[in-house]
């Protein structure tokens, strides 16, 4: 046991505990939270694969900015807890089902002929001057473009058929036109009048 | 050094020695970056006072000193605030989450530090020399957010959760313009390292710092970098005539100024990455012996230091933004501008070298 194993071990610990806390949470900003921290110990794992491109990519994408906006919806959630527990005993069999299912997929994945532990030995340590960006962005843009393209393509799409999903014109809406707003002038707004002196009554 | 290293070596065996010796030395650099950034806090928030007073025509504060010496009057101030909000107390309102009212300010100040771990101060004077360094940097001044969110929620108060929640969506925005700026910087440059950065602004004179090729990049990434410290004039996260403080409404005592701390961090550390992505970091503004007898450290602070005057010049200066102008300020201005502009440089990329060198001043590359 050396040094990285040791960070290894502490770093898989905080984040089957976390993983287990985002579920079982009662409070769904805990669970939010925790999930934060299971993304940053994830991070960490990749940090010791030599992975930094894709660690520093997932705090900066998931932790930065998905979860963001993800605790932001789950803080203005109104939770009552006696109303979710409600049909848990009647839905216990979907539920039951599709993690049998998943666990099924995952021992497939892991221990099948194209990911097993065999197949994916412990990856050379690389000289310090190897950037896994350049590889990175090599391999995306030359092997994966139009997978690669696809994918932005697809989410665009997404993006676009959430804004127009939401988006209504209403007639009565009244709104502001900010650059009117922003580039008014004096002349605009104020009249001087120049007027003769009156006598107090 | 490398005797101390041994003396680990001898004491815990070859692997382990190394490794602890490691521990220690990066934990003494980690207490030599931190304790020298908490006095600039300090004396920031002094100089933030004295320069606002003198542009208001006051004197500031200019009673405490140490020893009773006279001409530093004024100088004791930071000290003496710090010593006062370590007296008092950290009330915890009734209806507060207690552990995370705890963690939100430490979550503000912990990604404020973390984040210098890469950044460069010289040539040679770096914590982490890391490929990755830019995207670190992104990626921790992302999480800054955190602290802001969780101290508005876990206050259990209206006024601090609607400051938290414009934050929240205040910086979100501005990290897209912030991030495409620097994905400007990094074209120029092509590397993702920050020291390369800067090596890549090397050569005669300023006329070769990104600041001139990226001029509107630079504006961006500055104004982005104001707003996402929620400096004035985009400061209506704590708006005090609307929304009392904000987040940090119901914080008291040391409580409430780790957040203030985390805040001046903030903006020395975009200080500090403006002055390296585009004021040329360490290199002197003109390629004479006189300039280059300076080290080159004191350049970066005499950069960091003119950087930092602008961000106590917009606060005297400008009313505060009303909250949707950000927004389209954000949104419509800065994302369209930095988006056109990558398209633009990606395009000059394209032509070949030979025309490349016809530009002026070689401004691109």
């Amino acid at each position: 046991m050396n040094f990285q194993d040791i960070i290894f071990y502490v770093f898989s610990t905080v984040l089957i505990v976390s993983a287990l806390g985002v579920v079982t949470s009662r409070n769904p900003v805990y669970s939010a939270l925790l999930l934060v921290l299971s993304f940053i110990t994830c991070a960490g794992l990749w940090l010791l694969l030599e992975a930094e491109f894709l660690a520093i990519t997932l705090v900066l994408v998931y932790v930065g900015a998905v979860m963001v906006l993800f605790l932001f919806v789950v803080m203005m959630l109104d939770i009552n807890l006696a109303q979710l527990r409600e049909g848990f005993w009647r839905w216990f069999p979907v539920g039951g089902l599709i993690a049998l299912i998943i666990v099924a997929e995952i021992t497939l994945i892991m221990s099948g002929s194209y990911f097993g532990l065999e197949e994916m030995p412990a990856p050379d340590p690389k000289p310090a001057d190897y950037s896994n960006t350049k590889e990175l962005g090599r391999v995306l843009y030359t092997e994966y473009v139009y997978a690669f393209e696809l994918a932005a393509v697809l989410l665009l799409v997404a993006m676009v058929a959430a804004i127009a999903l939401t988006l209504r014109h209403r007639e009565d809406k009244k709104s502001l036109d900010v650059a009117k707003q922003v580039s008014v002038r004096k002349e605009d707004r104020l009249r001087i009048v120049s007027m003769a002196a009156e006598k107090k009554e | 050094m490398e005797s101390i290293q041994q003396l680990f070596e001898q004491f815990f065996g070859l692997e382990w020695g190394i490794m602890l010796f490691t521990l220690v030395k990066n934990l003494a650099y980690i207490i030599a970056i931190a304790v020298p950034l908490l006095l600039g806090v300090a004396y920031l928030t002094f100089a933030e006072r004295k320069i606002i007073a003198y542009m208001q025509i006051r004197v500031g504060p200019n009673r405490v000193t140490f020893f009773g010496i006279p001409w530093l009057r004024g100088w004791g101030q930071p000290i003496a605030d710090a010593v006062k909000a370590l007296m008092k107390e950290i009330v915890i309102p009734t209806g507060a989450n207690k552990f995370l009212f705890i963690l939100a300010p430490i979550l503000t100040i912990m990604p404020a530090l973390a984040a210098w771990a890469v950044v460069p101060f010289s040539a040679e004077l770096v914590l982490a020399d890391i490929n990755a360094g830019l995207l670190y940097i992104l990626a921790m001044t992302s999480m800054g957010i955190y602290g802001v969110i969780i101290a508005g929620w876990a206050s259990n108060s209206k006024y601090a959760f609607l400051g938290a929640m414009r934050s929240a969506a205040q910086v979100v925005s501005y990290e897209l313009a912030m991030g495409f700026a620097l994905v400007c910087v990094l074209m120029m440059s092509q590397s993702l390292n920050l020291g390369d950065i800067v090596n890549g602004q090397q050569g005669g004179s300023m006329l070769n710092w990104y600041l001139i090729p990226l001029f509107p990049m630079f504006l961006v990434y500055f104004i982005s970098g104001v707003a996402e410290t929620n400096r004035a004039p985009f400061d209506v996260a704590e708006g005090e005539s609307e929304i009392v403080a904000g987040f940090h409404v119901d914080y008291s005592g040391m409580a409430f100024t780790v957040f203030f701390l985390a805040e001046y961090a903030n903006m020395i550390l975009v200080a500090t990455l403006t002055a390296i992505m585009f004021l040329g970091g360490w290199l002197p503004p003109l390629d004479i012996a006189l300039f280059n007898m300076v080290p080159g450290f004191i350049w970066l602070l005499l950069k960091i230091a003119f950087l930092l005057f602008f961000f106590l010049w917009f606060r005297a200066t400008f009313p505060r933004y009303r909250y949707d102008q950000i927004m389209r300020l954000g949104w419509k201005v800065f994302i369209p501008i930095t988006l056109i502009w990558i398209v633009v440089l990606g395009l000059i990329m394209q032509l070949p070298e030979s025309v490349r060198n016809d530009f002026p001043y070689n401004l691109w590359f």
